[in-house]
């Protein structure tokens, strides 16, 4: 690659290379928020003080989140020429191990896997699985993931040392905006944010829409509850999308750009402002990009804690400063968007996705995926499931090898009953659907979408109704209220699943449920109204047994639904070992120690304390 | 009415002016100087800078970070995310509830050490089901390990 772009960042690149992978050990600390949650700040502090005492020779470093969550705290390990080693579930004991074994010269035993980063040579270790055979990676295809875990989000250096910022060169070297859009197209990248317009269509409208100023918002308003890929995104790699943001800016004209990240994710903007802070110094980002005549800066906006502004009108209202209220489209955003003028909304993981596409071209991209969906995507496969963590597969691969394979089956030998997608505006899945290939179409005929890839398994102890009860209840209070469909409607239909839910439900209501939810269907304002029956729809669908148990028989077969369940302890499998005593609140249990437990039922206050600390799972419901 | 540190609001104010940032980023400063939006000091950023107080409000009240009620020292986020919820994150909240006396809707015990807030979800969901209190968050909850952290606080308070 020729032109200024190109050595310029090749100077940059240069100390990346050294510090990703320095000439002495390199110890790096997983620390994106779930990190931080397992304990990964006393894991880092374990290690800094261990280093010390040993008057060891280590660079330690904080990374993003590799998605194997359930192995957090994780914890990388350099051996500067030899090897990249991953180790999972690190406490204070196995920090020791670590740093005893390298005092040694010896590689510390118990890696779950090495990375071969491309520019390493892996000379040693051979009974270590490679990260793209171990049993978690083995499926997965990581594209906009591609650096999290991997780099130190906040070393803008090792970014370009793994290829960051050569689509960016590339585009404005040897493309015009018009060659990037045709591209974008041709690769037939859908947004990821739940939508699944395709990309290169919405940057085409904004390159012909007519205005003196135009602007790429990135949405970073995660809002879908079990959904977290743009929040591991932000914080382990945010570099990525500010580059996606700025080949859109070249490709549509735009100059400015805008953040808009929820307010629950502080680590994220922290990371993001740290970015574009050395970004601009670094001068990609600011006026004469990489020294050409492009120009393009980003600030962030914070949300302050409404789910409808994930949705693009509202969100346009809200970086304006005002209330997130959701208007008819069209004119589309593309259009008539910030302050009137031409803009480009994309989801972060969309945006993740840009530089590599670019870098690497239409035909690679669109070679993994399906018929109509392109690329990989992430989901966070979480709930009822051993694995738990983010996952970047290739589109049209089944839910069974996400949740069986990936996710290695339900814990507890419990057995699957649905997985739910979509976040509220999606469905539940049952398990006689889930061989069916992962796309945007192929989700959407189950009943479900795709959203923005949330995946939450449910077993035989997840209650359908009550399940559809719960996203009617975050969608009536997250409603803007400014359509009566929505307003009323959905309100109406969690005041019917509660009767339900609480013993009160007729078959009649059924009717009434499924009436109301196709009128609200048809004649809700936006998309959150629009889709907020669907949750109810596909349980219907799919779990009517569940929702007649409830209405003819008062029970709730996966014993959740509190007015309709009992509690007790089942005498076999009780070891009376006392701690469901301990726990209750209001002193319900009663036994001797090493004989079965009771519980008096008048006193009872169904909490769950019990059965939730219960290792021998003897409380029933 | 007397105006709680004035001159910081003055700056805040200021800031907003010379920015042209928007109403959001003003109540978020605002919210993080004071732990809330009191009455008294949206009042008198609405005589400043001519926004009617109406406005204001919808705002304020538009959105669930901002809070127009004293918070407690300490902030308990309950997550209620759809991964919290199938692992019972819903028990969980309410027996942070019992544990702080608070009567139903309340939020703020007696003694203000605490606010509860059932929050949206807050993208731990592998460590579901989730507990922040104030910056820190706690994976793995139960109610019995969640008791004994607000116990942690209590005695670390005084």
């Amino acid at each position: 690659m020729k032109g200024k772009p190109f050595t310029h960042l090749e100077k940059l690149g240069k100390s990346g290379r050294a510090s990703l992978l320095p000439n002495q050990v390199k110890i790096t600390v997983g620390f994106a928020s779930c990190g931080v949650a397992a304990g990964a700040q006393a894991v880092l502090n374990a290690f800094s003080s261990g280093i010390k005492k040993r008057k060891m020779d280590v660079q330690i470093q904080k990374a993003g989140c590799n998605g194997m969550c359930h192995q957090e705290p994780l914890v990388e390990v350099w051996i500067p020429g030899k090897v990249r080693l991953t180790y999972g579930k690190v406490n204070k004991e196995i920090v020791q191990t670590i740093l005893a074994a390298i005092k040694l010269d010896a590689i510390p035993e118990g890696a779950l896997f090495k990375t071969p980063l491309g520019i390493t040579t892996d000379t040693c270790c051979e009974d270590v699985p490679d990260n793209t055979s171990h049993t978690f990676y083995s499926k997965q295809q990581r594209v906009a993931l591609r650096n999290c875990g991997v780099i130190d989000p906040e070393n803008i250096g090792e970014y370009i040392a793994l290829e960051g910022y050569q689509g960016l060169a590339l585009a404005l070297t040897e493309k015009t905006p018009a060659q990037v859009i045709k591209e974008v197209e041709k690769a037939g990248l859908r947004g990821r944010g739940g939508g699944g317009f395709p990309t290169g269509l919405k940057w085409k409208a904004c390159r012909k829409a007519r205005g003196k100023q135009k602007y790429i918002i990135c949405n970073a308003d995660e809002g879908d509850p079990g959904a977290y890929m743009d929040r591991s995104i932000l914080e382990g790699d945010p570099h990525a999308v500010i580059e996606g943001m700025m080949i859109a800016g070249y490709a549509v004209g735009a100059s400015q750009g805008v953040i808009y990240v929820r307010d629950e994710y502080p680590l994220a903007i922290q990371r993001l402002e740290i970015a574009l802070e050395n970004a601009r110094k670094n001068k990609i980002l600011g006026s004469k990009v990489l020294e050409t005549d492009f120009s393009f800066d980003i600030r962030i906006s914070r949300g302050a804690g409404a789910f409808v502004c994930g949705e693009e009108t509202a969100l346009i209202r809200s970086v304006e400063g005002e209330c997130g209220e959701p208007r008819q489209r069209p004119p589309y955003p593309a259009v008539e968007g910030l302050y009137g003028c031409p803009t480009i909304i994309n989801n972060v993981e969309t945006l993740a996705n840009i530089p590599a596409l670019v870098k690497s071209g239409a035909k690679l991209f669109s070679a993994v995926g399906t018929e109509t969906s392109k690329g990989t995507k992430v989901f966070s496969l979480v709930g009822k499931v051993n694995n738990v963590g983010l996952v970047e597969v290739p589109m049209g691969i089944s839910l069974r090898e996400i949740i069986f394979d990936i996710g290695g089956g339900i814990p507890g030998g419990k057995a699957f009953k649905a997985v739910q997608t979509g976040g509220p505006s999606g469905g539940c899945i049952p398990e006689s659907l889930i061989d069916l290939p992962v796309d945007y179409d192929k989700l959407a005929q189950t009943g479900s979408i795709m959203g923005s890839g949330g995946l939450i398994v449910m077993d035989e102890k997840t209650c359908m109704v009550d399940v559809a009860l719960y996203f009617l209840r975050f969608l009536e209070d997250e409603s803007c209220g400014k359509c009566t469909p929505c307003r009323v409607g959905v309100r109406r239909m969690r005041e019917i699943l509660e009767d339900i839910c609480e013993g009160r439900g007729t078959l009649n209501d059924l009717d009434i449920l499924e009436k109301l939810a196709g009128t609200i269907k048809e004649s809700a304002l936006c998309g959150l109204g629009r889709t907020a029956p669907n949750p109810v729809l596909s349980t219907l669908k799919y779990f009517k047994n569940e929702y007649l148990a409830h209405i003819k028989d008062k029970k709730c077969p996966a014993g959740v639904c509190r007015e309709l369940v009992k509690y007790s302890i089942d005498k076999k499998l009780c070891i009376g070992c006392g701690a469901c005593l301990k726990a209750c609140p209001v002193d319900a249990v009663s036994g001797e120690k090493k004989k079965a437990h009771k519980i008096n039922l008048k006193k009872c206050i169904k909490c769950g304390a019990c059965s939730e600390i219960c290792p021998a799972g003897a409380v029933l419901t | 009415m007397k105006l709680p540190r004035k001159n910081k609001i003055n700056q805040i104010v200021g800031k907003y002016k010379e920015d042209q940032g928007t109403l959001i980023s003003l109540l978020q400063d605002i919210q993080s100087e004071f732990g809330y939006l009191p009455k008294e000091v949206l009042s008198h950023v609405s005589g400043t800078l001519d926004v009617p107080l109406s406005k204001i409000f919808a705002v304020a009240s538009f959105y669930h970070s901002f809070s127009l009620e004293p918070q407690g020292k300490n902030t308990v986020s309950v997550c209620t995310g759809t991964a919290c919820h199938v692992k019972n994150s819903g028990n969980l909240a309410e027996s942070v509830s019992r544990n702080l006396g608070l009567e139903k809707d309340e939020e703020t015990s007696t003694d203000g050490e605490f606010t509860l807030k059932k929050v949206r979800c807050l993208g731990c969901c592998s460590m579901a089901p989730v507990v922040k209190v104030n910056e820190d968050i706690h994976g793995g909850m139960t109610q019995v390990k969640t008791g004994k952290l607000l116990q942690q606080y209590r005695k670390d308070n005084k």
